[in-house]
């Protein structure tokens, strides 16, 4: 009734082409936007933002970035947690050789970074496919959290063998650090989601993102058609790399503050993304941030019903929240194999008949 | 979400005893692959609150209240506990893991609540006068590399020149801390020293193992946690290495890191922070707190390393809460002057006789340049069924420590533009 085309009538080109072509899915998008801008910082707390909030933002971008490769382009990678750990180091390096340098610009060249090393791992998939990249990939893990751990000057010698970020700042307000406020980094990881997911939303419907997808559904085939199997992959990893960095610099510039390469970017980091682009649904945007906000969000959720609300103890209510989130992806998977996305799309095709589905 | 949060913090708040006011928040892990060490020390730490509820009533008139959170050793989620404990009026964390202490650091900081990281977590918080929050007394992981290669000095007539020393270490923040002391020891007494790293969570040890049956070390010192300790063990037993040239630090060297080897296992010796045995203060926690059916765990801890270990971290609690409800003549106290009682804090025997736990650790004071303690440590050794105290408390080599601590906390400090907190006040 609200949800249809019908009543919508596009007079350019561009209207036509837009993300949003139905009103309702517009309002919504502003609505999100609004809510996610003008209201969220005012009552943002510390809890709020390092619990739910910047992990999931940190982890969207992570999820949109390891997606475009494995979703959009079609190869599997295991080596999120490595590419993420270049990111967290670029920056840090960038942070303790620059000190005068914004951290717009560090994150951007921690990006950079990540593409360029991206790129040298994803080579291997011009010749390989399928598992064996996935384990020439998840070699890329393990080597760059080995080489983070080997040599010290990636961790400027420090005795622990830790990264720290250092205390800087964006327009006079702390951005990382111990004193920065809640609603300061949220904002300035909701910025770089926005951004990113817009220009990945963007480069997968135009004309790099067709022949990502013709890759992933037949290299051969594409290769017939006229699509560069080289420069379609590499621009995938390229891509992807970019994305999976900056999320791995804003984990630890942001979010943790310090970072041990092995406990952060070991390979549970990798998989926990690779759940979150499955469970999302591999292939589309939205997805990456279902995925996100479920593997985020449920957890916490469940610990806090089991241990505050009910009261439990929290080892048990701790052993409970793995065997229903385990329980859950099951399900979720055995219901709908092609992820949330994929529900939501379902519910968009009934929104679009109801009330009257004949 | 705002209502949601208030609605969360108001269940986790029905859920204690209402009318408490010295909250005490517990960041433990009873589940994952280290809770083998997280268990026995959680049911010590809060067991030991729980007695002086019961027999006391709590601390100078205030009772304690137990906040306990589920870490899993986990960074994100020692974070995540944090944020969700510190509102309550949290006193002072003890996250019993080196990962989480570095992350907390500087939170704990800059929100005010101070940070006991009992032997663990950065070393160089010694230095009270960069670390104005931190405290690790009553000694470091540095303080232990160096009353090991004391002990070994000892035992060598003076000297380690020309030995071979394998350093078997976690491969993280925690098992690297080590490594400087050791290299600067290892040029000051002319020993080689080897250092081999074991990855998380440590199951894996072969290659390592294989490495130390090539060359055969002179002596081989762990710096392990968790599952790594027992595997270590095991592998040490299966290439027949001399188990009494190996030595664990303080945290390898519980009951379940070498039970399971048993009879094998006899002649391992490690360091340990507090002493063992039957002190009169177990009877009493069984008294008051396990027959009233208030044991953290399943009781069954009572009197081992670790357990001992939690409830003398609660008593260095306990102790400071004390010496802050002094100082500011109020019962109800707040995480500053908490900070202030820890940094007045001083330990004597009498005060530990008085307490029911006679010579449980060395006697010590806590000053604001000094939050490390004396470093003292004893030895300890497995004798197949049980631990066997070897020595008495070995002091480390300060002269060594000393100058070590100055260097990193200076570069922390130029770090982070911290400028003297000793000096000002």
């Amino acid at each position: 009734m609200f949800y249809r085309e019908a009543g919508d009538f596009k007079t350019s080109y561009a209207e036509d082409n837009q993300t949003f072509p139905i009103a309702f899915d517009r309002y919504r998008y502003y609505f999100v936007l609004f809510v996610g801008l003008a209201i969220v910082p005012f009552v943002i707390n510390d809890y709020w933002a390092n619990a739910i909030l910047l992990p999931f933002l940190i982890y969207a971008i992570a999820a949109i970035g390891l997606n475009i490769l494995t979703g959009y382009c079609g190869q599997v990678s295991l080596g999120t947690g490595g590419f993420m750990a270049v990111g967290a180091y670029t920056s840090y390096k960038l942070m303790t050789a620059f000190p005068w340098m914004d951290m717009v610009t560090i994150t951007i060249l921690s990006g950079v970074m990540t593409a360029m090393v991206g790129v040298m791992f994803g080579l291997p998939s011009l010749r390989i496919k399928g598992f064996y990249l996935a384990v020439a990939t998840l070699a890329a893990q393990f080597f760059l959290v080995w080489m983070f751990n080997k040599v010290p000057w990636f961790f400027n010698y420090s005795a622990s063998g830790q990264i720290s970020a250092p205390e800087r700042f964006l327009f006079g307000q702390a951005i990382t650090g111990p004193n920065a406020e809640a609603w300061v980094k949220y904002l300035f990881c909701f910025a770089f989601v926005f951004v990113l997911a817009w220009i990945a939303r963007n480069l997968t419907r135009g004309s790099v993102g067709r022949q990502w997808m013709a890759i992933r559904d037949m290299d051969i085939a594409a290769e017939i058609i006229g699509v560069n199997p080289l420069k379609a992959k590499l621009t995938a990893f390229a891509v992807s790399s970019f994305y999976v960095g900056i999320a791995g610099s804003l984990l630890f510039t942001v979010f943790l503050g310090a970072v041990e390469v092995g406990a952060s970017y070991g390979i549970q980091r990798s998989f926990l993304i690779l759940f979150m682009i499955i469970i999302g649904g591999l292939g589309s945007i939205f997805g990456s941030f279902a995925g996100a906000a479920f593997m985020v969000i449920l957890p916490v959720a469940l610990r806090n019903f089991f241990a505050g609300t009910l009261g439990w103890d929290p080892a048990l209510a701790t052993h409970f929240e793995f065997v229903i989130v385990g329980a859950l992806i099951m399900f979720f998977l055995i219901v709908e194999p092609h992820g949330l996305a994929r529900l939501w799309a379902l519910l968009k095709e009934k929104l679009r008949l109801w009330p009257f589905p004949h | 979400m705002k209502k949601l949060a208030t609605f969360a913090l108001a269940g986790m708040m029905a859920a204690g005893p209402a009318l408490a006011e010295l909250v005490i928040p517990d960041l433990h892990y009873r589940t994952g692959a280290y809770a083998a060490g997280g268990i026995p020390f959680s049911d010590g730490y809060q067991d030991y609150f729980n007695l002086l509820n019961q027999r006391d009533g709590g601390i100078g008139g205030e009772m304690i209240r137990i906040v306990s959170c589920e870490t899993a050793y986990d960074t994100e989620r020692g974070v995540e506990c944090y944020e969700s404990t510190k509102g309550e009026g949290s006193l002072v964390y003890q996250p019993l893991s080196t990962g989480i202490t570095y992350q907390l650091i500087p939170r704990a900081t800059a929100d005010g609540i101070p940070l006991h990281t009992m032997g663990y977590g950065r070393t160089s918080a010694a230095n009270g006068d960069v670390f104005s929050h931190v405290f690790n007394y009553p000694a470091n992981y540095w303080d232990a590399a160096s009353v090991i290669i004391n002990q070994l000095l000892e035992e060598n007539g003076g000297s380690l020149e020309g030995k071979s020393i394998a350093l078997l270490y976690h491969n993280s923040a925690y098992g690297r801390e080590p490594i400087r002391t050791l290299e600067t020891l290892a040029a000051q007494h002319g020993f080689s020293l080897t250092q081999i790293a074991v990855d998380h969570p440590g199951q894996e040890q072969g290659n390592q193992w294989l490495q130390i049956r090539r060359e055969r070390p002179d002596y081989v010192v762990m710096w392990g946690w968790g599952v790594m300790n027992q595997v270590a063990v095991q592998e040490a037993i299966n290439i027949r290495y001399p188990m009494e040239n190996f030595i664990g630090n303080w945290w390898a060297g519980a009951e379940h890191d070498v039970a399971q080897a048993g009879e094998a296992a006899a002649g391992y010796r490690s360091l340990n922070m507090n002493r063992l045995g039957d002190m009169p203060v177990f009877d009493e926690i069984r008294q008051y707190v396990h027959e009233a059916g208030m044991a953290a765990g399943d009781g069954s801890n009572v009197g081992s390393v670790l357990y001992t270990r939690g409830m003398y971290a609660a008593m260095l609690a306990a102790e400071a809460i004390r010496t802050a409800q002094e100082i500011h003549g109020v019962a109800a106290i707040t995480p500053e002057m908490m900070r202030d009682g820890m940094e007045a804090l001083e330990i004597t025997n009498a005060r530990m006789e008085e307490l029911g736990m006679p010579g449980i650790g060395p006697e010590f004071a806590v000053s604001c340049e000094d939050h490390g303690g004396t470093g003292m440590a004893i030895m300890q050794q497995w004798d197949g069924s049980q631990w066997v105290t070897l020595t008495d408390f070995v002091a480390p080599d300060d002269s060594v420590i000393l100058p070590l601590v100055m260097e990193d906390s200076a570069q922390y400090a130029a770090e982070n533009n911290i400028s003297s907190q000793c000096s000002d006040s």
